[in-house]
């Protein structure tokens, strides 16, 4: 659980994105490891949600690369070459390596296996909760429907494969507490319940690297200590390392391991929670001054 | 106290009423006056003359603010009056409605020929048969098709007709050049319509909304220009005549001694034909519902809908948004070419008239009439829409009373429209706009409209 973890499954090195003369990101470079939360904050417009957007195959990054690892990290030695080659991922002794910028945004989610979550949240109102968490398995369930041919014409065949998918629907339904609420259209849940169903559902694509943009936002202080025991419990029991962006330093400061601070697209502190706070640029940048001022400012407003 | 109070309140409505219908005369007037007021006659010498019709319009106008009189007078205090909460028994009858209004429909389409023979005869149910009941059922299997892309997947196509005359012409073309039967042409009219249902979808897939639906609009024109063009191979304008019709497994449906009446010991009548050519089109718009239904519990289906409420939310979760779409319009474009190849074996004619802009509208009104995505009340609206255009026909008593050149077909467009605006006041949403979900937890909830996306393509 450090800052520069040993055993990283997402390495970011060099990510630029201009749009046109501006630059959202600029030369970012860090690394989350596997198993912890790594927190994305800093003062609005600063470039994180392009930075999510770049991971998750969004957008197409105009520089960089950023490589997703899966299993045994001794396939991390094909990084270069696989580079070089011009390929978008590989498969080595029990591992696997992703070039993210290489690949369009559903294999990302396909085969790379990072899950996101959206800042507006964006459920399919018109669907069940329930139908919500199926959506999610469309990949496996498709491969068990015979893309279709098999579960049109031999539908017990397909029964089988769906019922370990209505498990785990009932299992993630079930952490949520929405159990009784599976039948309602997801469009008709309160706000905090539409947050943690949007998680439960991103779970349920079996992700590796989960990217939450602003999990916290609009919840109350009730909802925020759920949400927090809700990560906690994914990074427990599951093999999955969280990413988040979150505005809310008390959800930041108490679930993550790890946080990185954007301003400007620029990174300007990386570390623990406890380094980053007494951080004088991350103040100074919370604040709006210049470096060189702010022990003046914090005197003033008596930090 | 009472009585007090309501009095001049009526006064005040009663003179309220007649300003508001003879405003509504003043504006039937104006608007009328140029449609309804003058008329170009030739007279003897070729020329043409100004014709005042007057009375007419006086006519029209007297009945438009009387119509608004009556209208302000009693409709709106009895809507007023009458409990905006659905009652115990109101909603008990929906449910029971619901229940049993599928099985009965089917029970009732299967024996509807059985009836007809009954009550008209076997000269009568001809025309009962192929006239309403084929007619209908080829648009209720349209409705269904595109249903699954409007509806389901929530992608405009404008040019849905293409796809049906794809499977018309393909079924035409090999069955006259290569003599293959209709039951092995029938899966490969459907399988090059799909074809051309990839093929549209290829260049539009980064469309969305408006966009789609004008170059769908486009592929619709581009496939009927053609074949009015490509005569060597169409025939242009003149179409194809002479296309072998299906038979009974073999059986021709002629007079002939190896026809269908001779081999049955039957009297020889058209009517077998009929018959026969009703059921195939049920079977095949059965099919298509009854696969409409198993892919939407499938997880492509479930696809097509999640595209339909959230394309991005889609993609983030890993679903290929270009196959999905490609899909839906294959399986489309497939049953639209079912129902076209269905139709030229059973026209035994067909050319470029027959899929022109206005069946596209027709379709697609029939899908937005009955409830995007709901198969019954897209059937609904195909047996009202088409059923109600073909009723004109049998309307010939009017004659009596409006004069012997009164023409009923001629006031068809006039009904479709009348129709079109009064559901889209009543039920803007269609006539069955609530959505039934396609996987159940617990207990199985209906979806209300409001909640549900219409698709932006």
């Amino acid at each position: 659980m450090t800052a520069a973890g040993a055993d990283p499954v997402l390495r970011v090195e060099h990510l630029t994105m201009r749009f046109g003369g501006l630059v959202a990101i600029g030369d970012l470079s860090f690394t989350a490891a596997r198993g912890d939360i790594t927190a994305l904050i800093g003062p609005n417009g600063a470039g994180k949600t392009t930075v999510f957007n770049c991971i998750t195959g969004f957008y197409k990054p105009t520089e960089g690369r950023m490589a997703l690892h899966h299993g045994d990290p001794a396939v991390w030695e094909e990084l270069e070459p696989m580079t070089d080659r011009g390929a978008r991922s590989v498969r080595r002794h029990g591992g696997a390596l992703f070039l993210l910028e290489r690949m369009p945004d559903y294999l990302v989610t396909q085969q790379a296996r990072v899950a996101r979550t959206f800042q507006n949240i964006r459920l399919f109102p018109g669907m069940t909760v329930f139908e919500n968490l199926l959506v999610a398995q469309h990949n496996p369930l498709m491969i068990a429907s015979g893309f279709t041919f098999l579960g049109v014409f031999w539908p017990r065949a397909y029964g089988r494969a769906e019922k370990s998918a209505v498990e785990k629907a009932r299992m993630w339904l079930d952490k949520i507490g929405l159990i009784e609420r599976a039948d309602d259209p997801a469009g008709d849940l309160p706000y905090g319940a539409q947050r943690r169903l949007e998680i439960a559902r991103a779970m349920c694509t079996d992700p590796v690297l989960l990217c939450l943009d602003e999990p916290a936002a609009g919840l109350n202080p009730k909802e925020s200590t759920e949400l927090n025991a809700l990560l906690r419990s994914i990074r427990a029991e599951h093999a999955t390392s969280i990413l988040l962006i979150e505005h809310d330093m008390t959800v930041v400061m108490e679930i993550s391991d790890h946080v990185i601070v954007l301003d400007y697209g620029v990174k300007i502190a990386d570390g623990t929670p406890d380094q980053v706070r007494n951080d004088a640029r991350v103040i100074g940048a919370y604040l709006g001054v210049a470096d060189e001022e702010v022990a003046r400012v914090e005197a003033e407003v008596g930090l | 106290m009472a009585a007090d109070t309501s009095g001049p309140e009526k006064r005040i409505d009663i003179a309220r009423a007649v300003k508001d219908a003879a405003l509504a005369g003043l504006l039937a007037f104006g608007l009328f006056l140029p449609l309804i007021g003058f008329q170009t006659v030739q007279n003897m010498r070729n020329e043409l003359e100004l014709d005042t019709r007057l009375s007419l319009l006086l006519v029209v106008v007297a009945i438009v603010a009387a119509g608004r009189l009556l209208y302000t007078l009693f409709l709106v205090p009895w809507r007023a009056r009458r409990p905006h909460l659905p009652s115990a028994r109101a909603s008990a009858l929906a449910a029971a409605f619901a229940k049993w209004f599928t099985p009965f429909a089917l029970g009732f389409v299967v024996v509807y020929p059985l009836l007809s023979l009954l009550i008209a005869g076997r000269g009568g149910a001809v025309k009962w048969i192929d006239n309403f009941g084929i007619q209908i059922l080829i648009y209720v299997m349209l409705g269904w098709g595109l249903n699954i892309v409007v509806g389901l997947a929530g992608l405009l196509d404008l040019g849905y007709v293409a796809f049906y005359a794809v499977g018309a012409y393909s079924y035409a073309l090999l069955a006259k050049t290569f003599g293959f039967s209709f039951w092995l042409l029938l899966p490969l009219a459907g399988m090059l319509a799909a074809f051309w249902g990839i093929l549209l979808g290829f260049p539009v897939l980064r469309l969305r909304g408006d966009y789609l639906a004008i170059v769908t609009l486009a592929f619709g024109e581009i496939i009927r220009l053609i074949l009015i063009n490509w005569v060597p191979v169409t025939n242009g304008y003149a179409g194809i005549t002479g296309i072998p019709r299906p038979t009974f497994f073999g059986i021709p449906f002629n007079a002939t001694d190896e026809g269908f009446a001779a081999v049955f010991g039957l009297e020889f009548s058209p009517i077998y034909r009929v018959i026969f050519l009703y059921y195939l089109i049920l079977a095949l718009a059965l099919l298509t519902a009854y696969v409409t239904v198993r892919l939407r519990r499938l997880p492509v289906g479930r696809a097509w809908e999640a595209l339909r409420e959230d394309e991005i939310a889609c993609r983030a979760l890993g679903i290929n948004t270009t196959n999905t779409k490609l899909t839906a319009f294959a399986m489309g474009g497939m049953f639209a070419g079912f129902a076209g190849s269905f139709f030229a074996a059973r026209q035994g004619f067909i050319s470029p008239e027959s899929f022109t802009f206005l069946e596209s509208a027709t379709i697609l009104s029939i899908v937005v009439l009955g409830g995007m995505g709901s198969q019954i009340g897209v059937a609904i609206a195909a047996v009202a829409m088409i059923g109600g255009t073909e009723i004109t026909r049998e309307l010939d008593f009017l004659k009596t009373l409006f004069g012997s050149d009164f023409d009923p077909t001629q006031y068809r467009m006039l009904l479709f429209g009348f129709a079109m605006v009064l559901i889209m006041i009543w039920k803007p949403r269609g006539l069955i706009a609530t959505r039934q979900p396609s996987a159940v937890f617990r207990e199985a909830r209906i979806i209300s409209a409001d909640l549900v996306k219409e698709g932006r393509g």
